[in-house]
C-alpha cells in the first residue's frame, strides 16, 4: 500500500527498522506514538517540576548542568549524528561562546551590552568561527576534520590562557584580554524582557526554555529537506552528490549550526557561573559530551536527552562516595538483570558472588587479618554488609592498582570466552570489580569519573554502536 | 650562531621523537585508514615502562648494572610493553569495528585515548616523574667543538631514531611481511584474495608502530626528564600533524613531517616565543591543508567508488 509517487522500498523503510522487545520496547513505542507536541510538553513539564519537588541547591545545579549538557549534545548531534562529521573541537565553540559573552558583558574591557544584543553577537560569531575552521579542512573529510578540530580545541585553551599579556603594535603596556589562567570573573547576568536571571533556579528555567525551543527547531529540521540531506551525506556522500546535493555546503552548514548551538550554551554557562575559566573548556568535558551523544545514540533527539541525563547526572553524583556507591552497585545490578537470563541463573550468580565474598572474608580474617583491617570508604545503606563481605586492606592503594589491571585483563579475556565460561567466571569478576571499586576507585572519585566517561565510549561502541535510542542502520538491499 | 646551532640540535632531537611517533600513525593509517588517537597514550605508557625499569634497577644515581645495560633494558621494556599494548588495543577495541562506519572506530579511539590517560592517572598518580638522566650520563660527555654543544643523550636519541627509521624502511621494502603490509594498504580485499593474512598484517603494523612509540617515549623521558600521564596527548596530536604534513600513509613523509615539526617548534621557541609553539604547528597544518592537502610527499588521493 505504497503512496503514489513514493518508492516502495522507501515507504516501507520503517518496517525494516529493528524494534526493541520487552517492557522497555513497549514503553518506547508508546512514547513514539504520542504526537510530537505532546511529547515535548510532557518532557518540559516533567523537567520543570524538579524545582518544585526539591529546593536543594545541589540538585538544581546538577539539573542546570545536565540541561546544558543536553543542549551541547543536541548541537553536537547535528554535526556527528546527522551529518556524520567528527568535530573534536566542539568544546572550543562552547568556550568561545562563553568567553565572548563574558567580554561583551563584564568589566573586563568595560563593555556591558544588553543581553539580546550580546547573545546575538555571540551566536553569530560562534557560527562564523565554525565556518572559518571548517573551510580549510580538506573538503571536510572525516579524519582531516577530526585532527584539525581536535588541534583547534587544544589551541583554544592555550590561547585563552596566554591572552592576558598581549602587546598591541603601537602601545607599550601589555593588555589583558582573557584574564589568563584566572579567567574573567563578574560576568553580568542575562536580562530578558525585563527579568533578571540571578539564581540557579532562574537559569534552570532559562536553559529549559532554550532547550525546548531547540528541540522543537531540531525536530522540524530533522524532518526537513536539509535534515534528510544531512543523513544522506552521512550514509553515502558520493551517492548524495550524484543526487545533486551540495555535499560540501551541507557539511559546512551542519558544522556551523553545531557551533552556533555551542556558542549559545556557552553564553548561558558564562552567565550562570558568573565567570569563565580556561579549565572549564578542557578535553575531559568534550569527552563527556561525546559520551552523552554516543550513549544516547547519535542521530536521535530523545537519545541525546537521555544520554545527557544519564551521563550528566551520574558524572555529578560520582563526586560523593555514598552516591557513587549507589550508582556503581545499582548499575552493576541493572546490567546483570538486563543481560543474564533466565532469573534462576541470575539468582545463582548473585548467591555465588555473595558466598564467594563471605568465604574469602572469613578465610582472610583467619590467616591474614591485615587484608580485612580497613573500613568501607563510603558511608551508605550497605556499608555494614560490605565490611563483612569485601576484603578491605588497611592500605588499599597498591592492591587496588594491581586488581584494576587484573580486572581489565579478565574482562578482555571474557570477551573472547564462551557463554558457559563467562557465567562460571562471572561471580569472580563481580567480586574483583567490587574489590577494585571499594579499594581503589572510591579513593579517587575525580579519576573514577574520567575513567567512566572513557569506558562509556569504548563499551557502547563495541556492544551497541547505535546507543540507547540511535537508529540501527537499515540494511540496503 | 651558537644559539642557532643549539636550536637546530633541539629541533633535531624533538623531530626524531615526532618522526618515530608519526611513523606509527602513518603505518596504521595507511593500512586501516584509522586515526589511532590512542597512539600518544601508547607512547606515554612506554615512557612509564622505561621509567619503572630504571627505578627497579636502582635508580639513575646508583644503577645495579652498567649504564649501557640499563639503557638497553629501558628501551626494551618501553618497546615491548608499548608493542603489546598496541596489539591489545587493536585486538579488543578496533578489530570488532573493522567493518563499521568510519566514525565508529574513531570514537572508540578517542575513548581509548582518554581511558588510558585516566588509567595512568589512577595507577601512577598525577606527579611528573623525572628520570634524572644527568645523574646517570654526565651532561658534559658528548661533542663540544666550538659552537657545537651536543650532549651524549641527544646524540643517542638522534642516532638510534635514524637507525630505527632505516630499519623500518628496510623492513617495509625488503621483507615478505613488509610487502604484505604495502599490499594491504593498497587494497585490503585484493590482498586477502591473494592469500595475505590480513589480520596478521594489521597486528604487525600495530606492533611495529607501537614499538616505535614506546622507544620514542623512553627517549623523551631521557632527554626532557618529564614522564607523566598527559605527555601523550599533545605529542600524539603533533605527531599526527607531522604525518599529515608529510603525507599520511607515506613513510618517508612521516619522517620529513616529524623533523619539520620538531625544527619549527624549536626555532619558534628560540626566536619567537615558547607560549605559542602549538599555535605555530597548527598554522603549519592549516597551511599544508590549504596549499597541498595530500601532504608534502603524498600523492593526491583518488576517491574510490
Amino acid at each position: 500500500m505504497s503512496q503514489v509517487g513514493v518508492d516502495e522500498w522507501v515507504a516501507r523503510a520503517e518496517e525494516r527498522r529493528e524494534r526493541r522487545g520487552g517492557p522497555l520496547g513497549r514503553a518506547e513505542a508508546a512514547w513514539d506514538a504520542l504526537p510530537p507536541v505532546a511529547r515535548l510538553v510532557l518532557f518540559a513539564a516533567l523537567v520543570a517540576s524538579v524545582p518544585f519537588i526539591t529546593d536543594s541547591d545541589f540538585v538544581i545545579r546538577v539539573g542546570v548542568n545536565t540541561l546544558l549538557l543536553g543542549m551541547l549534545a543536541l548541537g553536537l548531534n547535528i554535526v556527528v549524528g546527522w551529518a556524520g562529521l567528527l568535530d573534536l573541537g566542539y568544546i572550543a565553540f562552547y568556550g568561545f561562546g562563553a568567553y565572548s559573552y563574558a567580554l561583551l558583558a563584564s568589566d573586563q574591557i568595560d563593555v556591558h551590552l544588553s543581553s539580546w544584543l550580546a547573545i546575538l553577537i555571540v551566536v553569530v560569531a560562534s557560527a562564523l568561527l565554525g565556518l572559518l575552521l571548517g573551510l580549510p579542512s580538506r573538503r571536510l573529510i572525516g579524519d582531516y576534520l577530526a585532527i584539525v578540530t581536535l588541534f583547534f580545541g587544544q589551541i583554544f585553551v592555550e590561547v585563552v590562557v596566554n591572552l592576558d599579556r598581549v602587546t598591541l603594535p603601537g602601545s607599550d603596556s601589555p593588555i589583558d584580554i582573557t584574564g589568563g589562567p584566572n579567567g574573567i570573573p563578574g560576568v553580568d547576568p542575562i536580562v530578558l524582557l525585563g527579568f533578571e536571571f540571578l539564581t540557579p533556579t532562574d537559569y534552570f528555567y532559562l536553559t529549559l526554555g532554550v532547550l525546548v525551543v531547540l528541540i522543537a527547531a531540531l525536530y522540524l529540521v530533522d524532518n526537513s529537506r536539509t535534515g534528510r540531506a544531512w543523513r544522506a551525506i552521512r550514509e553515502d556522500p558520493l551517492a548524495a552528490s550524484l543526487m545533486t546535493m551540495p555535499v560540501k555546503r551541507l557539511k559546512l552548514l551542519a558544522f556551523v549550526c553545531g557551533a552556533a548551538v555551542a556558542g549559545l550554551a556557552g553564553t548561558i554557562f558564562a552567565a550562570l557561573q558568573i565567570g569563565v575559566f580556561p579549565r572549564n573548556f578542557e578535553t575531559p568535558f568534550l569527552i563527556l559530551i561525546y559520551a552523552a551523544v554516543i550513549l544516547g545514540g547519535a542521530g536521535s533527539i530523545k537519545g541525546m536527552l537521555a544520554g545527557a541525563a544519564v551521563v550528566g547526572i551520574s558524572f555529578e553524583l560520582l563526586r560523593q562516595p555514598s552516591d557513587a556507591s549507589w550508582i556503581f552497585y545499582g548499575g552493576v545490578l541493572l546490567a546483570l538483570v538486563v543481560t543474564v537470563r533466565p532469573w534462576r541463573v541470575l539468582a545463582a550468580v548473585l548467591a555465588a558472588t555473595a558466598a564467594l565474598g563471605l568465604a574469602l572474608h572469613a578465610l582472610l580474617a583467619a590467616v591474614w587479618p591485615e587484608a580485612v583491617a580497613g573500613a568501607p570508604r563510603a558511608d551508605w545503606a550497605l556499608s555494614g554488609a560490605i565490611d563483612n563481605w569485601m576484603a578491605l586492606p588497611a592500605d588499599p592503594k597498591a592492591a587496588g592498582n594491581w586488581a584494576f589491571v587484573a580486572l581489565i585483563g579478565v574482562v578482555l579475556w571474557l570477551t573472547q570466552a564462551s557463554r558457559r565460561t563467562r557465567l562460571l567466571v562471572l561471580p569472580l569478576l563481580l567480586y574483583l570489580g567490587s574489590f577494585v571499586w571499594e579499594n581503589r576507585l572510591l579513593l579517587d572519585p575525580s579519576v573514577t569519573r574520567l575513567l567512566m566517561v572513557g569506558a562509556i565510549l569504548i563499551v557502547v561502541m563495541s556492544l551497541r554502536p547505535a546507543g540507547l535510542f540511535g537508529a540501527k542502520r537499515i540494511e540496503v538491499m | 650562531m651558537d644559539f642557532f646551532v643549539q636550536q637546530l640540535v633541539n629541533g633535531l632531537t624533538l623531530g626524531s621523537v615526532y618522526a618515530l611517533l608519526a611513523l606509527g600513525y602513518s603505518i596504521v593509517y595507511g593500512i586501516l585508514k584509522l586515526l589511532n588517537f590512542a597512539h600518544g597514550e601508547v607512547y606515554m605508557m612506554g615512557a612509564f615502562a622505561g621509567y619503572f625499569v630504571l627505578i627497579g634497577l636502582g635508580g639513575p644515581a646508583s644503577p645495579a648494572v652498567p649504564v649501557a645495560l640499563v639503557l638497553v633494558l629501558m628501551f626494551l621494556a618501553g618497546a615491548l610493553s608499548a608493542g603489546l599494548l598496541g596489539v591489545a588495543i587493536e585486538r579488543f577495541a578496533y578489530r570488532p569495528l573493522r567493518d563499521a562506519p568510519r566514525i565508529a572506530p574513531l570514537i572508540t579511539a578517542l575513548g581509548m585515548s582518554f581511558f588510558l590517560q585516566s588509567t595512568a592517572l589512577l595507577l601512577f598518580g598525577a606527579d611528573v616523574r623525572s628520570m634524572d638522566t644527568s645523574a646517570m650520563i654526565s651532561p658534559s660527555t658528548g661533542i663540544h667543538v666550538g659552537p657545537l654543544d651536543i650532549s651524549l643523550v641527544r646524540i643517542l636519541v638522534i642516532v638510534s631514531a635514524a637507525l630505527l627509521m632505516v630499519a623500518l624502511m628496510l623492513f617495509v621494502g625488503r621483507t615478505k611481511l613488509g610487502k604484505a603490509m604495502r599490499a594491504v594498504a593498497y587494497d585490503r580485499e585484493a590482498a586477502e584474495m591473494m592469500g595475505v593474512d590480513v589480520n596478521r598484517t594489521i597486528v604487525a603494523a600495530f606492533f611495529i608502530g607501537s614499538i616505535l612509540a614506546g622507544v620514542a617515549g623512553v627517549m623523551v623521558g631521557l632527554v626532557f626528564d618529564r614522564v607523566w600521564h598527559l605527555m601523550g596527548f599533545t605529542a600524539g596530536l603533533k605527531a599526527f600533524t607531522a604525518a599529515v604534513i608529510g603525507g599520511i600513509g607515506n613513510i618517508p613523509g612521516a619522517m620529513l613531517g616529524g623533523l619539520l615539526i620538531g625544527l619549527a617548534e624549536a626555532f619558534s621557541a628560540g626566536y619567537i616565543s615558547s607560549t605559542f609553539q602549538n599555535l605555530i604547528v597548527f598554522g603549519l597544518l592549516i597551511l599544508v591543508m590549504l596549499v597541498r592537502p595530500s601532504g608534502l610527499l603524498g600523492t593526491p588521493a583518488l576517491e574510490k567508488v
